[in-house]
């Protein structure tokens, strides 16, 4: 049966080929002592993967399952509470669905026959190790799984969490990680069109860098990574095989940086962008040329992974001669091959009549290839070195069915006695001046400041079609030149609030989103989420956890909006300190014009400005409450998702009847944070009186500047759009208040009767804070 | 240089430059860096160590590169 | 007739299919080239685009420049054939020697993008003849690698025959010497900038103006011009 003989003569055969562990030799020493715990397995793990195989595993066998079996690759912690976004829906929310979870990412149909893929996923162990490789290879491993799809990537954004801006080890990890991804991304030529920074101590010991990835595709043009066809080729392409990684998918992510892994070889991966950007094309022309039945991407457990997922969602066989791996060191062993994390590599199924068709492809674009092997009937995964048979599994009880867990879950201790301490019993100012000292500290403080000097690294004009990105709320690109047909894409997380309530919070992640991108004048459609927690053996998390997800996947319901992919990432904790609960959500719409869409700041003189939404007051856990009290407590605020909904059809028919010029979301910092990005975004100043907010809501001066309530917008309307525009609010029975005026002349915000800012001054405070430490 | 386990993209994309050029001959590139650093008077062994401590914790990153070697040369006059 | 203007695609370019939009809202025809074909297919016209061939690694523009469709690129320069470097397109025309100088690490290391004010300085060469002399034009610039230098004889030669095209205006983004942004050969027909007028051709993905976000396409400028120097052909 092997038709796939090794063929890679140049590679010493080496002491490796005679020292692998056989099939045979595993049947013939049934009691070899095997490192399974320094791979992150348990006794009990190892016993059950004995009880499989009826015998021990060879050790590339051990190596296989170790990786997948890890909690990053197989879920084992999390996988029977992400069943919940799979149960909490409705037909109405998966009619545009064509793929749902488990896939590398969803993908959404977004009409005139374009769909739409994307996800976030984490790097953040890597990328604390060795920042800059660690981003940037984040950002080449999440396109790759776009590309997985069949899909051409349009987009990018990342979520980062880093700790004090102030501690000296801050400049080491976000140098590293913005330099890593400006430099991937750049050089990929995606646009970065949004994201979020945020300071906090709990990230310094264990940074979150997530990467989302958006990719664009004809219906037709749908590839699942799947290897099906008896006798089609599997073709490992793209770079060679070196020791990136070994192990990290399992250690990295399992046991927290520990100096004495299972190797010795270096933990980090190296990425060349050069080599993903024609990757890229080339998968692109496969594609488009029907070279391809599908394409798996290699990430995590690289060609463990790839093979056994690839042969359990096929026919259910494969064989493999793993000699023919074309390697960058010549002396990896064939354990440290399958594990090995090296990136910008992938596999493909190909029938053999399109094998020379495809190779002749992979040459045009200097791209290196190896026929591996082949699909099967034989429901086994069959891996040779050398001739020799060193794997022989059943592929699912790798890739699907490996452990699930339910692990114990506990209320934690001192929980109430942190909500209890609310943020609105702080004391607050009174005078107009000390208003003003607030407002000043807070639009600079670390997480409120202006994060041009990062978001200045990064190329958003690349591909022509970006047409939203930050400092707005939302990104847009468009996805048809014809017709105008776009999306837009917005990412939330606010860890303050998850530590208080972590079920609130997830539902405040996702409902900031949504609202983010319904102010660009899109509608939202669908959900990806990166879950990035504490260890899920501490029953704290785990409830913290299961809270965050029952939020999530309600609000998801409640909004009508499906979560189609996302990735979950434990272990983020500094000795026992875990870091906040993050659950980063992203949320992306669809709009039928980007020609339609609203900016997030006002460009013209005397328009009126409007505050959507009521006011509540609403303080604990906001900027106001952490910058000028140093506090955390109490409970987050309420999220009315009805509303929301609202809400955004109403920023929706707006867009579409051009009757605001801008629309700008309340969220970290209140109305004061949003008055402030407003006449900051293009410099027209403007002119606020809060005394009808202050005598409708019932609120004080603190509560109308800094509150933090949810389902509220500020837009800008043209005074011959008036009368249509409060038509509408009155219409759909949503709050609206006019609470000021553009004023391009005064080069000032004033706030009436409580403090007047100049721009200049505005401007420095906001903007200076990052530069200030990092250029 | 570049760890000899870690991929070096310069290096490759050089080597694979050099091949279409026609330079069969050579096999593999890898791409580091050279400092030069001027001190007054003699080079003593104690300059020598702090150069060394220097190569190893600022002038390269440890988790990515080695340093291969430190020599001196007498300043060109 | 439809004049047909010829896009290099190399290894690593990225805003190749963004050139050839713009050269299509232009007016003009635009046409894929192959960096390792030797045939320019008959184009009027050249743009090397922006991007990282072959990742930047060696130098930018370095190996691309050695490619082999760069034979037929430099003989058509020679020739009179309108060519345009754009950003790594522009490091390649100084390492094919069709340009002087070369591009270094912008002055503060980093990467930037910014919407870059330029000063026309020339009007006289293929690809810039639509604008007037000491026009203010908003084109988006993106690269990590922009500084320009030259020798000083260099530097007052190129003054000195006006083939100093653009000079940045403002802001000095990358410490490009004597706030150079782009320049031309002798003849006016090859010019390389740094900053991308592919970038602004589309209101609403273009540079930001005082009228409306993202509204900017001075950009045009550039293919205009060079369809006016091909009709004067």
């Amino acid at each position: 049966m092997t038709a796939i003989p090794p063929t890679v003569e140049n590679q010493a055969a080496s002491a490796a080929a005679a020292e692998a562990d056989t099939v045979a030799n595993a049947i013939a020493t049934p009691e070899r002592e095997q490192p399974y715990a320094a791979l992150g397995l348990t006794e009990g793990e190892y016993l059950k993967i004995r009880e499989i195989l009826g015998r021990r595993p060879t050790s590339g066998e051990l190596a296989m399952y170790s990786v997948m079996w890890s909690e990053h690759c197989s879920y084992k912690s999390s996988k029977n509470y992400l069943r919940k976004f799979g149960k909490k829906v409705t037909p109405e929310m998966t009619k545009n669905l064509m793929v749902g979870m488990g896939e590398n990412a969803g993908v959404v149909d977004i009409g005139q026959g374009w769909a739409v893929t994307f996800k976030v996923e984490s790097h953040n162990s890597p990328s604390y190790v060795e920042p800059f490789q660690g981003a940037a290879t984040g950002v080449g491993g999440i396109v790759r799984d776009i590309i997985s799809m069949g899909a051409r990537p349009v987009a990018v954004m990342d979520q980062l969490r880093f700790g004090d801006i102030d501690h000296p080890d801050t400049a080491r990890v976000l140098h590293g990680v913005t330099g890593g991804i400006s430099f991937y991304g750049n050089c990929l030529g995606l646009p970065n069109i949004g994201g979020e920074t945020v300071f906090d101590p709990i990230y310094q010991g264990n940074p979150l860098v997530n990467a989302l990835a958006v990719g664009v595709l004809r219906h037709e043009d749908l590839h699942l990574a799947n290897a099906s066809g008896v006798g089609n080729k599997v073709v490992l392409f793209g770079a060679r095989t070196g020791a990136d990684g070994i192990g990290g998918a399992s250690i990295l992510s399992s046991v927290a940086f520990e100096e004495d892994g299972p190797s010795k070889r270096p933990a980090v991966q190296v990425g060349d962008p050069f080599a993903e950007k024609v990757l890229i094309e080339c998968c692109l022309e496969m594609y488009r040329d029907e070279l391809v039945e599908g394409i798996q991407d290699l990430g995590a457990a690289g060609i463990s992974c790839a093979t056994s997922e690839l042969a359990a969602n096929g026919d259910g066989g494969m064989f493999v001669e793993l000699s023919n791996t074309l390697l960058r060191n010549p002396n990896l062993t064939p354990e440290e091959i399958l594990m090995s994390e090296s990136q910008e590599r992938m596999m493909a199924v190909v029938t053999p009549e399109k094998l020379d068709a495809f190779l002749a492809v992979a040459a045009k674009w200097d791209v290196e290839t190896s026929v591996m092997g082949e699909v099967t009937d034989t429901g086994r995964l069959i891996i040779n070195w050398h001739g020799e048979e060193i794997v022989n599994v059943d592929p699912s009880t790798v890739a699907v069915d490996g452990p699930v867990y339910d692990r114990p879950v506990a209320y934690p201790t001192w929980l109430d006695a942190l909500r209890a301490d609310r943020g609105e019993a702080l004391p607050r100012a009174t005078e107009g001046s000390e208003l003003r000292e607030q407002f000043l500290s807070i639009v600079a403080s670390p997480n409120q400041a202006d994060k041009s000097w990062i978001t200045d690294q990064y190329d958003y004009y690349v591909l022509g079609n970006t047409a939203l990105s930050f400092p707005d709320d939302g990104g847009m690109i468009r996805v048809d030149e014809e017709t105008g047909l776009g999306i837009a894409i917005a990412t939330d997380a606010n860890g303050r609030f998850c530590q208080l309530d972590p079920r609130q919070g997830a539902k405040l992640a996702l409902a900031e989103a949504y609202r983010n991108v319904a102010v660009t004048g899109a509608v939202p459609a669908a959900v990806t989420d990166c879950l990035n927690f504490g260890s899920p053996e501490n029953p704290e998390v785990m409830w913290q956890f299961s809270e965050a997800v029952d939020g999530l996947s309600d609000a998801c319901l409640e909004l009508g909006i499906p979560v189609t992919g996302g990735n979950v990432s434990f272990y983020n904790q500094t000795g026992d300190t875990p870091i906040f609960p993050t659950p980063v959500v992203g949320v992306l719409g669809v709009i039928d014009n980007v020609a339609d869409r609203t900016p997030s700041g006002w460009q013209d003189d005397g328009e009126n400005l409007y505050l959507l939404g009521t006011t509540h007051e609403e303080l604990s856990g906001s900027a106001w409450a952490g910058t000028v009290h140093s506090h955390l407590g109490g409970t987050p605020p309420e999220v009315d998702l009805p509303g929301e909904i609202v809400l955004g059809e109403l920023l929706r028919a707006a867009s579409a009847e051009g009757l605001v010029s801008a629309a700008h979301d309340l969220a970290d910092g209140g109305l004061a944070q949003t008055l402030a990005e407003g006449v900051l975004r293009f410099g027209v100043g403007a002119r606020i009186w809060l005394g009808d907010i202050i005598e409708r809501d019932g609120v004080d001066t603190t509560t109308a500047l800094f509150s933090e309530s949810t389902g509220r917008v500020l837009v800008s309307v043209r005074r011959e759009d008036d009368v249509r525009f409060r038509g509408l609010c009155e219409g759909r029975g949503y709050p609206v208040q006019r609470i000021g005026v553009t004023d391009a002349s005064s080069n000032t915000l004033e706030v009436q009767d409580v403090f007047t800012v100049g721009l200049d001054e505005l401007r420095t405070a906001h903007v200076d804070t990052l530069p200030k430490r990092f250029a | 240089m570049p760890k000899s386990d870690l991929l070096d993209p310069q290096g490759k994309a050089v080597a694979g430059a050099l091949g279409r050029l026609g330079h069969s001959t050579i096999t593999d590139v890898r791409i580091g860096k050279r400092f030069e650093l001027t001190v007054e008077g003699e080079v003593t062994e104690q300059i020598l160590a702090d150069v060394a401590t220097l190569a190893d914790e600022i002038f390269s990153n440890q988790v990515i590169e080695d340093v291969t070697s430190i020599r001196v040369e007498e300043a060109q006059a | 007739m439809t004049h047909r203007i010829g896009v290099v695609t190399f290894p690593g370019s990225l805003d190749d299919r963004d050139a050839q939009r713009a050269i299509r809202i232009a007016g003009a025809e635009p046409v894929a080239l192959w960096h390792a074909d030797h045939d320019l297919q008959g184009v009027d016209a050249i743009v090397l685009p922006g991007g990282f061939s072959y990742g930047d690694y060696l130098r930018a523009g370095a190996i691309a420049a050695r490619a082999p469709i760069m034979t037929e690129v430099i003989s058509a320069a020679n020739a009179g054939m309108p060519v345009l470097g754009i950003c790594n397109g522009f490091q390649m025309l100084t390492e094919a020697h069709l340009l002087p100088g070369g591009l270094i690490r912008n002055e503060k290391g980093n990467f930037i993008r910014r919407d870059q004010g330029l000063i026309v300085e020339s009007t006289d060469t293929a690809w810039s003849n639509a604008f007037t002399q000491g026009q203010e034009i908003v084109i988006p610039l993106k690269n990590g690698e922009g500084g320009f230098i030259a020798s000083n004889e260099e530097l007052d030669r190129l003054e000195g025959e006006g083939r100093v095209v653009f000079r940045y205006s403002g802001v000095n983004p990358n410490g490009s010497m004597r706030d150079i942004a782009g320049i031309s050969n002798a003849a006016g027909n090859v010019v390389g900038l740094m900053p991308h007028p592919e970038h602004a051709v589309e209101p609403g993905f273009g540079p930001d103006t005082a009228d409306a976000m993202r509204s900017g396409t001075d950009g045009l400028g550039f293919f205009a011009s060079a369809l006016t120097a091909l009709l004067a052909v």
